[in-house]
């Protein structure tokens, strides 16, 4: 089936079965990668994307369901000189993540919260946050950097 | 970890949709597609392997919310963040944050969680506690399904395979409450308690201690016959049959009901004192 989407800014144009997810268009597809898949079943958050400016789980929508959607991917939040995104910024500076497998849903996520709740309190960030799972630091480091990221940058600047 | 192939239908109408789900070959098995965040686990983990998804998220016609007559009437497409932010029926508000997490959010659907009929899922606790009414659509016309007949057991609906939910109406409580326990914010319900004064009565709905949302009734006439919330609760412990399971055991969840129907009417402000 024959699906166009916008993919960080980009129009491309697909064609997959029906039973293609987005994350599994979005990696094997369009060769973007940096959005991962840990559970496949909805659990897990690494594969968190964008779609339409709303949080959704990549493993639980399907790219034919993405047809004239505008998608965010971790690959658009640097800047096009490989300048990192506040956010990332903070959570290299904060120890938000280890071994970096749930760093790219962490991170769409984390721009999601900022952007509906621009100085959250910690619990609204555990709140905000519970979707998605981290097997190595524990969340303090990744809170810590959301917290940072909110004080200390307007995360206006949009992604690319 | 995938689906299994099947047929991808998106019909643009409720017509459209009602004709794809009726016209089904020899053998065929269709589901709806709402925001599948209960239905494309399934089919990840091919415990559902349905031939054809009829993806009814384009259809205009399922959006919508409209307050009127002391209710509100929600399309049957309303996202769950849609149903956490309004305003008009706060009962339905606070239930919807509890439901799952952002992502999900974005995409599940009021109606789909209906339709799903899970026993520890917020939306159909609420359905029942404030007798919501949902409009059904099928091959043979239209019809309205009160939330108290929908669920017959876990995952089972008194909806007919080739039927469609188009709208629920949930009246408006005077009073309401709800409290849930789960391990991790986002989890399912381990029970769930939505308290809801519609037209002067007083109606006690659990989720999570049987197969469908339950109305706790003898703790609703305690509570008619002003009982205080130590007895209220006492006689929610003593007339639920919950059944254990490795999160939590029957005694366990009935404590909590006790409890949390207690914390309910206190924050609808019923109940009188102790």
């Amino acid at each position: 089936m024959k699906v166009e989407l916008t993919v960080n800014g980009e129009r491309v144009r697909l064609d997959v079965e029906p039973r293609r997810t987005l994350a599994d268009a979005l990696r094997d597809d369009l060769g973007h990668t940096g959005t991962h898949l840990g559970c496949e079943h909805g659990v897990c958050g690494a594969c968190t994307v964008l779609v339409d400016d709303e949080p959704v789980r990549g493993c639980l929508m399907f790219a034919v369901q993405a047809d004239g959607s505008s998608v965010t991917t971790v690959e658009g939040l640097a800047a096009a000189d490989g300048t990192l995104h506040p956010l990332q910024e903070s959570f290299v500076a904060h120890h938000g993540l280890q071994c970096g497998f749930c760093t790219p849903g962490m991170l769409i996520s984390a721009l999601h919260l900022l952007r509906t709740h621009p100085t959250p309190s910690r619990a609204t960030i555990r709140a905000e946050m519970s979707g998605n799972i981290c097997r190595c630091t524990g969340y303090t480091g990744i809170v810590d950097a959301i917290q940072a990221a909110a004080t200390t940058t307007p995360t206006t600047r949009e992604p690319g | 970890m995938k689906a299994a192939p099947f047929e991808y239908v998106r019909p643009a109408s409720v017509d459209e949709t009602v004709a794809a789900l009726t016209s089904d070959a020899e053998g065929a098995e269709i589901k709806i597609l709402a925001g599948g965040q209960s239905l494309v686990p399934l089919l990840a983990l091919r415990m559902a392997r349905p031939s054809v998804l009829v993806d009814i998220n384009r259809v205009a016609e399922l959006t919508g919310f409209a307050h009127y007559d002391g209710a509100v009437e929600v399309g049957a497409l309303t996202r769950h963040r849609a149903l956490a932010d309004q305003t008009e029926h706060p009962l339905l508000a606070e239930a919807a944050r509890w439901i799952g997490h952002p992502a999900i959010r974005s995409r599940g659907t009021a109606a789909g969680s209906l339709a799903h009929a899970d026993p520890s899922a917020e939306l159909p606790v609420v359905a029942v506690a404030c007798g919501a009414v949902v409009t059904v659509i099928g091959p043979a016309g239209s019809r309205r399904v009160p939330a108290g007949e929908l669920f017959l057991g876990p995952l089972m609906s008194a909806l007919d395979e080739d039927e469609l939910i188009t709208s629920v109406s949930f009246p408006v409580p005077a009073r309401w409450g709800f409290a849930e326990f789960a391990r991790r914010h986002g989890d399912f319900a381990l029970v769930s308690v939505a308290v809801a004064e519609v037209a002067g009565e007083v109606s006690i709905a659990l989720g999570g201690v049987g197969g469908v949302p339950v109305r706790a009734v003898a703790g609703e006439r305690v509570l008619a016959g002003g009982g205080s919330l130590d007895e209220v609760a006492a006689a929610v412990r003593a007339e639920l049959r919950p059944t254990g399971d490795l999160h939590g055991s029957a005694d366990y969840r009935r404590a909590l009901a006790g409890e949390l129907v207690r914390r309910a009417l206190e924050q609808a402000g019923l109940g009188g004192g102790g």
